[in-house]
């Protein structure tokens, strides 16, 4: 048996070569290209049932691809020899219904996958976790339950708990979609921060405004095929396809 | 007449004949005649007579077979209902199987073959004698529902908590074990509490395979009580275990209400 491959450092974060996706007879991606460069803030856009969200949960397997090839630090995830778990841990993930672990309180969400997976001792996971917490804003939230806090405080203890794993890249899906309005910009602050700091991140969202000033490259996708990527100033502000200037013309 | 007089009349008219059907009951009927069978005093004394056997002997060993039946019961269970969610097919089939096998057939049919027909068959003497073989019968049973009780709060735990844990990194045991049971084990608490009473009730069945002297539960005192001692010959001791049986269990389903109403609150 050959040596697992290891993560590199040389090739795009993210490949997407050919990806088909089929829900029973639905296709909902209907042959998907496209790259994640390092460091690089990728923001997914497109209407409800587009595929956009599809895709995301693609690039960790949580959905499983019909067909096509998909490289994570130039490791094919649907190779049934790889490590899925090691290579999950070093994907963040943020989900849009924040699922948090509603039976541990904040430090447990931040600490559990740190020793399951990681095998770090307590006090070093307590200590990342701290880190991580201070980072998103909810240092001495660490004895909270998630039911007690505000869906904002909720979401910011998720990108927490994925930051604690020391993740190469975050996926964000639709992260804001379920807060209330006033909360949006407290989830949507620590996400530019992170971007800031070089952060590899694909996010599907609907904050267009986030794409803009944020995102190095918007990708708009619909009806399981991307339409159209580019800058975002060029995509958001210069659409060249009908479809992307009929969403637009909708949402901004 | 105005619509709340007339309402308040008819309300004073039911109250009223509620007093005469009571009144007319206690006139009707045949007290002494009720006493003497069904409450006669000269065997309910607190200190001796019934109670004694009734709970030192009865209520002790209905209470430790209905332990062993249902920590029994929740092992099996619990292992059925992994298998039952097993991405394995043959133990999805094997599961189901025992789930739908044991669900539909009356408990005593199970009593009477693990007690008379396997060990006849095969001259086995079952661990613990004739109760021991009842006691294999009430697992087998009561595993079949707590599995399909355990399954179904499994499935109760929304999947985001296993996409969640899954994308940190964590594999499918430790998902299971960590994130998913916990979750699982406070929804299914209240079904279960509510299984234990059943099974509490269905150790009363064990007197049907002949338990004998110190090995008897409740049921099986009092029953024998009804032909021996100071109540012979009336339903007192009946009466009594009936009474025994309502201690236990009324406080487990008042728990099992609060539980519930407490769990409602909390997923508001």
């Amino acid at each position: 048996m050959t040596a697992a491959p290891q993560p590199r450092t040389d090739v795009p974060a993210i490949q997407v070569r050919a990806l088909h996706k089929y829900f029973g007879k639905n296709e909902v991606l209907k042959g998907i290209d496209f790259n994640v460069d390092q460091a690089e803030v990728v923001c997914v856009i497109g209407p409800s049932g587009s595929g956009k969200s599809t895709l995301l949960r693609c690039v960790n397997r949580l959905e499983e691809p019909t067909s096509g090839e998909i490289l994570v630090e130039g490791i094919d995830i649907c190779d049934p020899e790889v490590d899925l778990d090691g290579v999950r841990s070093r994907i963040g993930m943020v989900f849009q219904q924040f699922n948090l672990f509603p039976h541990l309180n904040v430090m447990k969400n931040l600490t559990l996958a740190q020793r399951t997976v990681k095998g770090r001792s307590k006090d070093e996971a307590v200590e990342i976790a701290r880190r991580n917490l201070d980072k998103v804003g909810l240092a001495g939230k660490e004895s909270a339950y998630p039911a007690h806090l505000s869906g904002g405080q909720q979401q910011r203890v998720a990108i927490a708990r994925a930051l604690s794993m020391d993740p190469d890249m975050m996926l964000f899906d639709e992260c804001t979609s379920a807060l209330d309005p006033e909360l949006v910009g407290d989830v949507l602050a620590v996400m530019k921060d992170l971007a800031s700091e070089g952060m590899t991140m694909m996010v599907v969202t609907h904050e267009m405004g986030f794409a803009r000033e944020v995102g190095n490259k918007v990708v708009f996708m619909d009806g399981g095929v991307v339409v159209e990527e580019g800058l975002p100033d060029a995509v958001l502000g210069e659409p060249q396809h009908e479809r992307t200037k009929a969403f637009l013309s909708k949402v901004l | 007449m105005k619509r709340t007089t007339k309402q308040r009349l008819v309300r004073l008219a039911l109250y009223a004949l509620f007093v005469v059907l009571l009144v007319a009951l206690y006139f009707a009927a045949d007290w002494p005649t009720i006493r003497q069978n069904f409450w006669n005093p000269g065997g309910v004394a607190l200190s001796g007579g019934n109670w004694g056997d009734m709970i030192t002997i009865g209520v002790k060993n209905t209470l430790i077979y209905t332990a062993i039946a249902f920590g029994g019961g929740l092992l099996v269970g619990l292992v059925a209902a992994l298998m039952r969610l097993s991405p394995v097919a043959p133990y999805r089939w094997l599961a189901t199987i025992y789930v739908e096998f044991f669900r539909g057939l009356p408990v005593l049919v199970v009593l009477l073959f693990m007690a008379f027909g396997i060990p006849i068959a095969f001259q086995w003497t079952p661990p613990g004698g004739i109760v021991g073989a009842g006691l294999i019968g009430l697992v087998i049973v009561a595993g079949a529902y707590m599995a399909e009780t355990i399954r179904a709060g499994i499935q109760a735990v929304p999947k985001g908590q296993t996409e969640a844990a899954r994308s940190l990194g964590m594999g499918a045991g430790s998902t299971t074990v960590r994130v998913v049971l916990p979750q699982a084990i406070r929804i299914v608490v209240p079904p279960l509490t509510n299984e234990f009473v059943l099974l509490l009730k269905d150790t009363s069945l064990l007197f049907i395979i002949g338990v004998q002297f110190d090995e008897r539960e409740l049921t099986t005192v009092a029953r024998d009580l009804t032909t021996t001692g100071p109540s012979a010959g009336t339903s007192t001791s009946l009466i009594q275990a009936a009474l025994l049986y309502l201690v236990i269990t009324i406080p487990l389903t008042q728990l099992v209400a609060w539980l519930e109403r407490r769990q409602r609150r909390a997923s508001r």
